[in-house]
Parts: structure tokens; sequence; C-alpha cells
């Protein structure tokens, strides 16, 4: 796993600062060779040779499969990449605002050649302090870029109130509470924040208190119909307003169709049981399904099993052994659309060992 | 093959540091061109080996030849013939230095190209042809019979006659088509796919043929001297379809040959008998008839990676052979 390439997949709306993040990528020191994917040559004002122009073509696969589509121009250029293996150190692939990051994501799955050479390291969204908040009203890209995003860069914050920025996170929590976010001034961050992350990401997502899992998905929110509303601290609802705390204060935003949730089990699952039940949902609930990622304790295996997955396309492996002082428990995240909570819970459940 | 065995074909590979991925191999004449990921293209006869600069320093991604010149394509967009004697020729250059996504070259001195959704020929005399694809055209192959180019493309395969006015004739057939090929007689045209397999298209009838069961993609496929078999790989043997009868492949099962722990990565036909020589991904290299299956074998599996190139030369006394990792050869036969 170690010797293929880290991708780091870019996405973001329109003017949300791509471009700036990128050109800070291709020309700052940092000791680093990045292969640069971008969509608009023109855009990076930097003339280096590992920057490469795209066009996102996305293919569907011939394979009955309705939702397993890929870049096939991706394909194309890491194949042509390969031949110069030893020249750069990580890809980073930018998309234009209005795509969908599905598309991109899978194709690291799902073909073997770049499978063999290279493994996606994190989708990074950039989001526009200032914009983003109506953009999730009016553009459903923007809501899917945020949902899919592993780290999330909340830029022009100097553009915004502290009062507006807190609202805009507290919406992006709403989607994606299991996103890094990191409020960030012209894209600038530390560059490690965001690139080559290696399995740091995942493992966060087990770090994150089980109340705060709780909060994020364990109200039944099914019996409202209304879009956006809000569970602040005068909203009136009748939920235990106590978890308030383990985010800051934030308010606390539900979307109507993306949600997210969380399970674990305090101990093993048996292997058998949970590949097969994670095929059989992949199938029923994939199209739905925009991420999903889990770390599993499996019945007599010293190692932990690691998992992500996009809508229907899953990959998964062995990954370190469990530490002597590490809880053995299996944990497992979804981020999707109109998901059937009870149903995901109890098929997770009955995999126990 | 063990140090005794005295007939070792390995004892005749003269070696060829290449250094660099190996993207395409060809003879011309006497000497044998490697086609390089750092943009060189290196020319070895017997007594000497030189290495030339094409494409200064960015990476050649794909190459054809046409037994006179190597013609390559680079990650610079620019389209180069280098011929036996070292001498280059820019053939011709992508808008804003698009990469070059496939070349092929074609009668008398033709050249074909695409970058993205363009497609380019230059024929013999310099005269140029473009043509704009409504995908990006993957793969490229001449018709061994008049003027006329194969495309692979999303959802099938164009054919262009450059020369005549009017749209290219269609081949249509879901899913994105990664090569092409077509048989002598121009009767059958077949493409790999993204999707694990080969598509075959017999154009008397519009007939469809799958070729599927492949556990990879297939990324090499070569017509026997005779047209009567097409080998393909991405499979732990040579895959080796019939078209022996007019129907093509339908309904007949391939031949395996060579099954081995190791995936076939590259497959060149003999250009004159009925032997095939396959290149694993351990940089094993086998020749196998096709009548009796009888194996040698050429090269051991060895360092420098999965075998990326095969090339005999016109009289099939010699094989080149290049690997992801920059090793690479030629192997001569010993004369009896």
């Amino acid at each position: 796993m170690s010797d293929k390439i880290p991708v780091t997949v870019l996405t973001g709306y329109l003017g949300a600062g791509k471009t700036t993040l990128l050109n800070r990528i291709l020309s700052e020191e940092h000791g680093k060779r990045y292969a640069v994917i971008v969509n608009e040559f023109g855009e990076i004002g930097i003339d280096n040779e590992l920057v490469v122009g795209a066009d996102e073509e996305v293919f569907e696969m011939n394979n009955g499969c309705i939702c397993c589509t890929v870049r096939g121009d991706l394909i194309r250029i890491i194949e042509g990449l390969m031949k110069r293996k030893g020249k750069f150190d990580a890809i980073i692939v930018e998309t234009t605002g209005l795509a969908d990051p599905a598309p991109v994501a899978q194709t690291f799955f799902v073909d073997e050649e770049v499978q063999e050479n290279a493994r996606l390291d994190a989708v990074v969204t950039v989001a526009d302090a200032k914009w983003l908040t109506e953009r999730l009203k009016d553009a459903p890209e923007a809501k899917n870029q945020i949902a899919f995003a592993d780290v999330i860069l909340l830029n022009k914050t100097d553009l915004v109130t502290p009062a507006e920025l807190d609202e805009v996170e507290a919406r992006i929590r709403g989607l994606n509470p299991y996103a890094r976010v990191i409020r960030t001034v012209k894209s600038q961050v530390p560059l490690s924040e965001v690139l080559d992350r290696g399995s740091f990401d995942l493992e966060r997502i087990l770090e994150i208190e089980p109340a705060f899992l709780e909060t994020a998905g364990g109200h039944d929110h099914h019996h409202h119909g209304h879009d956006h509303h809000e569970h602040g601290p005068d909203c009136g609802c009748d939920h235990d307003h106590d978890h308030g705390h383990a985010h800051g204060g934030l308010k606390h935003y539900h979307d109507e169709h993306i949600q997210s949730l969380a399970f674990s089990i305090p101990g093993d699952v048996v292997p058998e049981k949970f590949l097969d039940w994670v095929q059989d949902i992949a199938q029923s609930d994939g199209q739905n399904l925009l991420r999903w990622k889990g770390i599993l304790a499996f019945q007599d295996e010293p190692q932990r099993y690691v998992f992500q997955g996009v809508h229907m396309i899953l990959d998964g492996d062995l990954q370190r052994e469990w530490k002597p002082d590490e809880k053995r428990e299996s944990k497992i995240v979804f981020i999707g659309k109109d998901l059937d909570r009870e149903r995901l819970k109890a098929g997770f459940e009955a995999t126990a060992a | 093959m063990t140090s005794a065995d005295k007939s070792s074909l390995a004892d005749y590979i003269r070696p060829v540091l290449a250094e660099s991925h190996v993207t395409g191999t060809a003879f011309l004449g006497a000497a044998a061109a490697f086609a390089l990921g750092d943009g060189t293209v290196i020319l070895a006869t017997g007594e000497t080996v030189s290495r030339i600069n094409v494409h200064n320093g960015s990476a050649i991604l794909v190459a054809a030849s046409d037994g006179k010149r190597i013609v390559t394509g680079g990650d610079d967009g620019r389209v180069v013939a280098t011929s036996a004697t070292g001498r280059t020729e820019e053939i011709g250059k992508t808008a804003n230095g698009a990469w070059v996504d496939a070349v092929a070259t074609g009668p008398d001195g033709a050249v074909a190209w695409s970058a993205g959704k363009k497609v380019h020929v230059r024929d013999g005399k310099g005269a140029l042809y473009a043509l704009d694809l409504p995908s990006s055209g993957r793969g490229l192959a001449f018709g061994a019979k008049g003027f006329q180019l194969y495309i692979a493309r999303y959802n099938g395969v164009s054919i262009w006659f450059p020369r005549t006015q009017g749209t290219p004739k269609e081949l249509s057939w879901k899913g994105s088509h990664i090569d092409v090929t077509a048989s002598n007689d121009g009767r059958f045209v077949v493409s790999t796919m993204q999707e694990n397999e080969m598509h075959g298209w017999r154009l008397a009838d519009s007939g469809n043929m799958r070729m599927s069961g492949y556990p990879s993609k297939v990324r090499s496929m070569s017509w026997s001297f005779d047209g009567k078999w097409l080998a393909s790989s991405g499979a732990d043997a040579a895959i080796v379809w019939p078209f022996v009868t007019k129907d093509g492949p339908m309904g007949k099962p391939p031949l395996e040959l060579g099954i081995r722990p190791s995936r076939v990565e590259r497959v060149a036909f003999h250009p004159k008998a009925p032997v095939l020589a396959v290149g694993y991904r351990d940089g094993c290299v086998l020749f196998i008839r096709t009548d009796d299956e009888s194996i040698l074998q050429a090269r051991p599996v060895s360092d420098g990676g999965p075998i990326s190139s095969l090339a005999w030369n016109a009289d099939g006394m010699m094989l080149a052979f290049g690997t992801e990792e920059g090793a690479a050869g030629v192997l001569t036969l010993p004369k009896l």
C-alpha cells in the first residue's frame, strides 16, 4: 500500500479558491513534487511540466451498475504518468466547480491498473465562507462536494463575521460531520494538513467522541418534513441540547436529504457476515451512498480491516495490527441521501460476533 | 532453466540499458529501437548503441513503427519520427501541447495521432487531415487496404477515410474502447475495452463478437502472419482467438497458451511461423507454437518489472523486448 502514489482530489464550487490553493502547491518550497491534473490550463499561472490538462470525460462502465462511472481521461493520464514514475511524489486531481466528485473517486477503485499504482488519499473541498450557504440552497453540486469531502477548507473567512462563520460551519457539519474543517484566508493552510494524509483522516473518524456521533445521527428527524430546519438553542425542538456543548455551541442543521449515520459495535464482527452485508447494501443502497467508511475488528484477525466506499464501489484491506492497549471495536459511517437508519443499524449489528 | 541447460535462449540475449519505462520497441532494419519514458529513443545494432534525445526530457507515451521509422508521441504534445540512422523529424504537434494519446503508422509513410477529441493524419506526401470526435480517441490503427483509419473511442470504433469527404463509418458497442486492430482482409475489426474484454465486429453482416472472460484489461493484441489467429494479453495465459473461418471466433473457444502464475502483458506473433512471443508481468518471455503448443523459454523471470514491449524483426530471427522498469534487450535466435 505504501508504494502507491497518493492522490488528492480537489473539489470546490466556482470561485471558492481552488486555483489559489493549486498555485500555492505548485510554487511553494515544500520538497515534494506534485503532478497536477487540471481542467483549465490557463488558470494555473505556472509553467510546470507536471501540470496536465484533462477533459473530464465521464464514462459509464458497461457492467450493469448504473452509478459506476469513471473518468476515462484520468485513467489515460495516470497511465501516462506512470511512465514518469519516480519523477513525482503525489498526484492532485482538480475537478471543475460543477463536477460530481464520485466518478473521480470511483476511478481509483474501479480501474485495476490505476489501483495498482495509485491510492485515493483524500477528497479536499474548498468552500467559500461567504457564499457557501447560498450555494447549498441552489446548487446540488456544492452540496455533494461538501458531503463527499474528507477535508474541507472553509476559505475566505476574512469576508464574513464570526457569527456568519459559525453559521456556515454548522451548515457544513449538518451535511458532513466527519470531515476535518480548516478555516482559512486565501487558502493559506499548511499543505501537510491537506495533502498526503494517509489513513490519518480515516483514523480520525474513530476518534470522534461517541456523544458526537450520537448527536450527528442519533435523533430521529424523519418526522420533520420541512427544509433546512434549525435546531439552535431557541428552535423549540424537544431534544437534548446538552449535546450543543460538544461542538462548541454550533447550531445544529439537518439537510432534508443528505444525512450522515455512524454505528459502532463494542467488539468484533464476523468477517463473512460483515462482507456479505456490505455487498448487499452496496447493491441496495449504493446509489444513495455518497461516502462510507469503516474500521472493523474481524473475529480471529489480529489486523484491523479498513474500508471505504463510493456509491456501489468498495475498497477494503487489512491494515495494521490492533495495538495491545487499543480497544477492539468496529465502527462504520455513512454519508448519503435518504438513508434508512434503522435498517442499516440493524444490518450492521447483526454482523457482530 | 538451469545453467546446465546449454540450449538456453537467454544466452543469446544482448542486454540494452534502457533505464526508463520502455513504451515501445520496433526494428528499423537491423537496428532495434526502444522508445522510452525519459523521452529518448535508443537505437541498438550488433555493434553500437546510441541514445537520441527525441522529446527533450518529456515522456514518450506512445510509439508505433512501419519498419522504417519509429514514431513517438510525448507528453510534450509532439509527434516525432526517428529513423534507423538517428535522424528525427517532427511530424505534428497537438494544440496547447496536449498529451499525445495514440499514434499509428500507415501505408507509404502515413502517420496518425490523437490528442483528446482530435485525430490527425499526415500522409507520406505531407498532406494533413483532421477529424473531431465525440469522445477521446484512445487507440488508432490503419487498415491494411485503402487509406482508412480505425479509431477506438467511447461507445465504439470509428472508421475514417481521411481523403474522402463525409462522416466516418461508426461501429457501435456500449462501453469505453481502448485500442483497435483489424484483420488484414478487412473483414474483422476488434477492440479492447475498459471492461476487461475484447469486442469484435464482422463487417460483412455487422455481426458482434464478444470475447470476454479476461481477469484484466487486454493491453496487447497481435495477428498471426497468416491472419488466422489473434493473440491477446490480460490473462494468466495468452488468449488466442481463431479467425480461421469466415465467421471468425464465434462459438469457438480460444487457445490458452503458456498458462503461468503471472499475467500476460504483451504478445507478438512471429512474422513467418506459427510462433507467439509472450511477455509476462514477472519479466518472463516464452515462445509458444500455436500448432503443437510446445514452449521455449526466451527470457527467464527477471528483475526489471513487467514486460511492456515486444517486437520481432522482419525475418523473425530477432526479438526485442523492454520492461516497465527499464530493462531491455535483443534476442538473436541461434542459427541451426
